[in-house]
């Protein structure tokens, strides 16, 4: 499906297919829009499954013009069915979309994979982002790959796990002394003024966020070609889960998929909740707010496709729900003990916004739901630090029997 | 005096300069002041009904002007007024 211009989602103003991320005219994002497809499903769908086990399988939905490759191959991330999650919740199917399996271990190596690719296309030698971890973590090691330099800007106050596992590429790591919002800010600042540097997330922010779709192929793929009923998913600009649903819709409009729009579900962390809020009030308007959560990648105060994030939970009858620090900690858990999958803090707000549902009596049983887990537990492993006992003893076999008789059950 | 900090995708229609002088008493004076000088930023920024347009950020010494008072924001002598698409940044 070729891309053949940049179009604001606002007053549906083009432009050429260049690193341009906002309309002259009213200041609306662009997105990428594609002409018409001319195969068929079933061409479409023998291309994808001859494709490599990577994201670029769905090169028929992304907006490169070659050939995509990257030297960090990405996606075609597990989808576990989690029997022991739902059984827990009281739900009837429930599926973890695992994306800590990304090459840096969060969902973001699918953005950058498709920032890049685009990114060099277009010729751009220095590659650049504002992040709040895992973004660092997936620009630093993808421009690594490729050869190419990068310059990463992040809150001073970031994990430092996030931090080392930026540095470690060598990237030229960046901390600014203020929250996302002033980093986002400076690098939109420094992007108008250094035409020759890509920053993924802002001037080629339209290519970019194309790669977020291909985690909702993903999702339908391996549930066989199939729609799920709902999807939960993390809210933080609002990014990722309009694009997933809009990979569905690409692949409906298209034949692949037959069905409604899933209920889409999103979450975020109390502290940082201005979606969950304009949600709440019925508005899409998303008033900034100064965030102060453990969920530090979810911590956009300022969310850039917010608007768009809640009147797409109205539209599919879903929501917007925000859930406390205490709670995330416990989905951490949850998530961990039923799945074997240690997740984020991001992550524990999004179980935890999948538990809140489930007591509150909003998932069916006869639900297909899945939960997209977007980050690794190692990176925030502070936020499970005093969550249990270590038991320490002596090396003497005494000494363990005297914890953990012979036939007792932990 | 405020200085108001253009980005790039307005600085067309103000004859291609990065910042601009404007005074006022509130960021919605200076703004004022600035469409005064330069008309067709007007259209730009503000919406039908004198707002900002939902894309548009605007800051008063790097702060987000809807953490202060809005437009109403008062501005001091010398203060730096910054305007920037709100669309940026992901996750």
């Amino acid at each position: 499906m070729p891309a053949d211009a940049l179009k604001c989602k606002e007053c549906q103003t083009t432009y050429p297919l260049e690193a341009r991320y906002v309309c002259d005219r009213c200041f609306g994002p662009l997105e990428v829009a594609y002409a018409p497809l001319t195969s068929t499903p079933e061409e479409l769908k023998r291309r994808i499954q001859a494709g490599p086990h990577t994201l670029w399988r769905y090169a028929d939905f992304l907006p490169l013009e070659g050939t995509a490759r990257s030297a960090l191959p990405t996606g075609w991330t597990p989808l576990v069915k989690a029997d022991r999650l739902a059984a827990r919740l009281g739900l009837g199917e429930v599926w973890v979309k695992n994306e800590t399996a990304n090459p840096t271990h969060s969902f973001k190596d699918r953005v950058v994979s498709v920032a890049l690719a685009r990114a060099q296309e277009l010729g751009f030698q220095t590659i650049a982002c504002a992040s709040t971890g895992n973004l660092a973590n997936a620009v630093a090691a993808h421009a690594a790959a490729a050869g190419l330099p990068a310059y990463v800007l992040i809150p001073a106050d970031l994990e430092e796990a996030k931090i080392l596992a930026t540095g470690a590429y060598g990237a030229n790591v960046v901390a600014i002394k203020g929250n996302y919002d002033a980093v986002n800010r400076l690098c939109t600042e420094l992007a108008g003024d250094r035409a020759d540097w890509a920053f993924v997330n802002v001037n080629v922010r339209p290519y970019y966020a194309e790669g977020s779709k291909t985690l909702g192929f993903e999702v339908a793929e391996q549930l066989g070609w199939e729609l799920p009923d709902r999807v939960v998913a993390p809210v933080a600009s609002g990014s990722l889960f309009t694009k997933i649903a809009r990979a569905f819709e690409e692949w409906i409009d298209c034949g692949l998929l037959t069905g409604e729009l899933p209920t889409m579900n999103g979450a975020q962390a109390e502290g940082c909740s201005p979606v969950a809020q304009a949600f709440a009030a019925g508005t899409p308007v998303c008033r900034p707010v100064k965030p102060d959560t453990i969920a530090k990648s979810l911590a956009i105060g300022n969310p850039a496709d917010g608007p768009y994030a809640v009147e797409l939970a109205q539209k599919t009858g879903g929501g917007v729900d925000s859930v406390n620090d205490d709670e995330i900690r416990a989905g951490i858990r949850l998530l961990a003990e039923t799945t074997g999958i240690f997740t984020e803090t991001a992550g524990g707000v999004t179980t935890a916004t999948l538990a809140k549902l489930a007591t509150r009596g909003d998932i069916d049983p006869s639900e297909r739901v899945v939960l997209c887990i977007t980050g690794d537990g190692l990176k925030t492993i502070d936020a499970v630090r005093g969550t249990f006992e270590v038991t320490e003893i002596e090396p003497r076999v005494e000494a363990f029997d005297a914890q953990f008789a012979v036939g007792a059950v932990a | 005096m405020a200085t108001v900090k253009l980005p790039t995708q307005l600085r067309d229609a103000a004859g291609g300069a990065t910042e601009a002088k404007a005074s006022g008493g509130t960021v919605g004076e200076v703004l004022e002041a600035l469409y005064a000088e330069h008309g067709e930023l007007r259209e730009r920024i503000s919406d039908s009904d004198g707002g900002l347009r939902r894309f548009v950020n605007v800051y008063l010494r790097g702060e987000d002007i809807r953490f202060l008072d809005g437009l109403d924001t008062e501005v001091g002598e010398g203060d730096e007024v910054t305007i920037l698409p709100a669309v940026a940044g992901g996750a």
